[in-house]
């Protein structure tokens, strides 16, 4: 079931569209369950369509449509690597390798301890910052080095390991 | 305690790097920013919301009336800063204002195509001027509600929206009744979520509706039929940012600013292989080699190769071309190619093209949304074809297949990501021939490996 307080995210983002067009709402609503729980899963989306109106194949063709949303569970931090050729140029494929082999995963994959998802990423809007890299669709990471990327990484572990 | 928001909180960027490197020449919307000065009041301190003042008459002077701003933003030369070029005024002109139902303002920040990050640094940094600029707009249009659809990829810009919206509405320079006027105008920002086909403006309402983003046959134009099926102006973020500054001035100064038919100043996004890669404001009709200068020019010890001078969907230009060339949209039409967004891409003389080419077809493969059948085969079929003269598999008449495909796809889709994905394509082909074919021959680049 959705919270309260999950509902009160939702109306604030209904209440943009006029009364008859609370489908318009449907990317955000999925944008806040994919912040909560993770991803979205088929279950979220039959919820999100009552509450909106609409047949859940309507949610489900946006959920598929849109390359942000997760359609099942990803590590706790999914990390978005842009390789598009502004960020190639600034060795966005290498920052991209060398998490592969930091992490011991190829993109599209999990660590094994269900930490991080590795993904490539098309452009992300901040070419001039790059290589950049998108935390868990919200946090860009920018002018991203090894270096960089030990210190998030190993980072990101410490607090989780605490 | 270090929490994880810490963490990911040490690598976002700053803007001193892209925006406040005082490297702009005559700028007006990235005039006196610093990352810290993004609110309400600060914006006023520069002058902010005078514009909206002066077109509502309050604080003396008459109103201006809806003709007269529209005449203004005409007599500008101000273009279509999102990629199409088209002119501003003439736009706001095709709306119906007189149309009896509720009628739309919508700003594309869905800022996507390669190279470019113009957008995002103005919302960061200079959020105000959007609005302000949309409000007026919305006023010369007769238009009482406006959405700004956002890059999802930029969800702290889209955060960042939201909290100027509130302050704006605080100060009632939104909502019912604006500074005490008869003009009302409510406006929202709403966001994406991984989508290149939204950037396109039809696709864009129909994400807006809550719906997949596939591209709408036109006509119907927006201007007739647009978000819900009524009346739509839909302009670029930039394009809404540069109209307080041409209310205040006056449309010949900002005309003036620029050259004969390009107005204004323009936001260029350099990234690739420069010493500075960043957004540049600078007068239309600036030198390539004056831009190419303040980004820091070729980074250190390489030469320029060539320019992907407006996202990547712009036909590539030799250096030698490109070289010769004047920022804005008529000079580089003339040297056979766009001026798209502005976002110019830079690639150094260590720089292999069928590499590069390799990464930009995958791109368009990839976010095809799959309703033309033109693009959605040939798409795939471009990115195949490249890949495999990259990878040493191709075979000489590869290079007239692939003009063949752009060929079958370019005018035949019902929206231009078809003809974005054959131009790069065929571009290369015709200023690089000699590389795709030493590919095909030797199995390997010309060039020693960089990319």
């Amino acid at each position: 079931m959705i919270s309260e307080s999950t509902k009160a995210r939702f109306a604030k983002e209904v209440a943009k569209y006029p009364a008859d067009q609370a489908q318009s709402a449907v990317m955000a609503c999925l944008a806040i369950v994919q912040d909560e729980l993770g991803y979205v899963s088929t279950d979220s989306e039959a919820q999100v369509a009552q509450y909106l109106g609409m047949v859940p194949m309507a949610v489900h063709e946006v959920t598929t449509f849109y390359n942000m949303y997760n359609q099942r569970p990803v590590g706790k931090y999914k990390l978005n690597v842009c390789t598009n050729l502004p960020c190639q140029l600034r060795e966005g494929q290498s920052m991209l390798q060398y998490l592969e082999a930091k992490l011991g995963i190829s993109m599209g994959q999990t660590t094994a301890d269900g930490m991080f998802t590795l993904q490539q990423s098309e452009c992300l809007g901040a070419c001039a910052d790059s290589p950049v890299m998108l935390v868990n669709d919200r946090s860009m990471c920018s002018f991203m080095t090894p270096e960089k990327l030990d210190q998030l990484v190993d980072g990101l572990r410490a607090v989780e390991n605490k | 305690m270090m929490t994880a928001q810490n963490i990911l909180s040490q690598f976002s960027a700053t803007g001193v790097q892209t925006c406040f490197h005082d490297r702009h020449i005559n700028p007006q919307i990235f005039a006196g920013l610093n990352g810290a000065n993004w609110r309400l009041k600060d914006y006023e301190a520069r002058g902010g919301y005078q514009a909206l003042r002066k077109v509502l008459g309050i604080g003396g002077g008459e109103p201006m009336t809806q003709d007269q701003v529209i005449a203004t933003v005409k007599e500008s030369a101000l273009r279509g800063r999102g990629g199409a070029g088209f002119p501003t005024g003439l736009k706001w002109s095709f709306m119906p204002r007189q149309f009896p139902g509720q009628k739309y303002l919508v700003c594309n920040s869905d800022e996507g195509e390669p190279g470019t990050c113009k957008d995002r640094d103005i919302m960061e940094f200079n959020p105000h001027i959007v609005i302000e600029g949309m409000a007026i707009a919305a006023f010369a249009m007769g238009i009482s509600v406006g959405y700004n659809y956002i890059h999802g990829e930029i969800f702290s810009t889209y955060d960042r929206f939201e909290e100027a919206l509130e302050e704006a509405r605080a100060a009632g320079l939104l909502g019912n009744n604006i500074l005490g006027s008869t003009f009302s105008f409510q406006l929202h920002a709403a966001h994406g979520f991984g989508a290149y086909i939204c950037g396109e403006e039809t696709a864009l309402l129909e994400s807006l509706e809550g719906k997949k983003g596939q591209p709408r046959f036109k006509p119907p134009f927006p201007a007739s039929f647009g978000l819900y099926g009524k009346p739509t102006t839909i302009n670029n973020t930039e394009t809404f940012a540069a109209v307080p500054w041409i209310i205040r001035n006056g449309g010949q100064a900002y005309l003036e600013c620029g050259k004969p038919n390009n107005g204004g100043t323009k936001i260029y996004s350099v990234s690739g292989d420069v010493e500075m890669p960043g957004n540049y404001e600078v007068p239309m009709g600036t030198p390539f080699s004056k831009l190419l200068e303040l980004a820091g020019g070729v980074r250190a010890g390489r030469q320029l190769k060539a320019v992907i001078p407006g996202g990547s969907s712009s036909p590539i230009l030799p250096a030698s071309i490109m070289m010769d060339c004047t920022m804005d949209y008529d000079s580089i039409a003339k040297a056979g190619s766009m001026l798209g967004s502005g976002a110019v891409i830079v690639l150094d003389d260590t720089r292999c093209m069928v590499k590069s080419l390799q990464r930009l077809s995958y791109f368009y493969m990839h976010e095809s949304c799959g309703q033309c059948t033109p693009c959605r085969e040939g798409t795939g079929w471009l990115s195949r074809v490249v890949d495999r003269i990259e990878t040493g598999h191709g075979r000489l008449a590869d290079l007239d297949l692939l003009d063949s495909v752009a060929e079958d796809i370019q005018g035949r889709t019902i929206c231009a990501l078809g003809d974005a994905a054959a131009m790069p394509v065929r571009a290369m082909i015709k200023h690089f021939r000699h590389e795709f074919e030493y590919h095909v021959a030797h199995k390997t680049c010309m060039v020693p490996a960089y990319v």
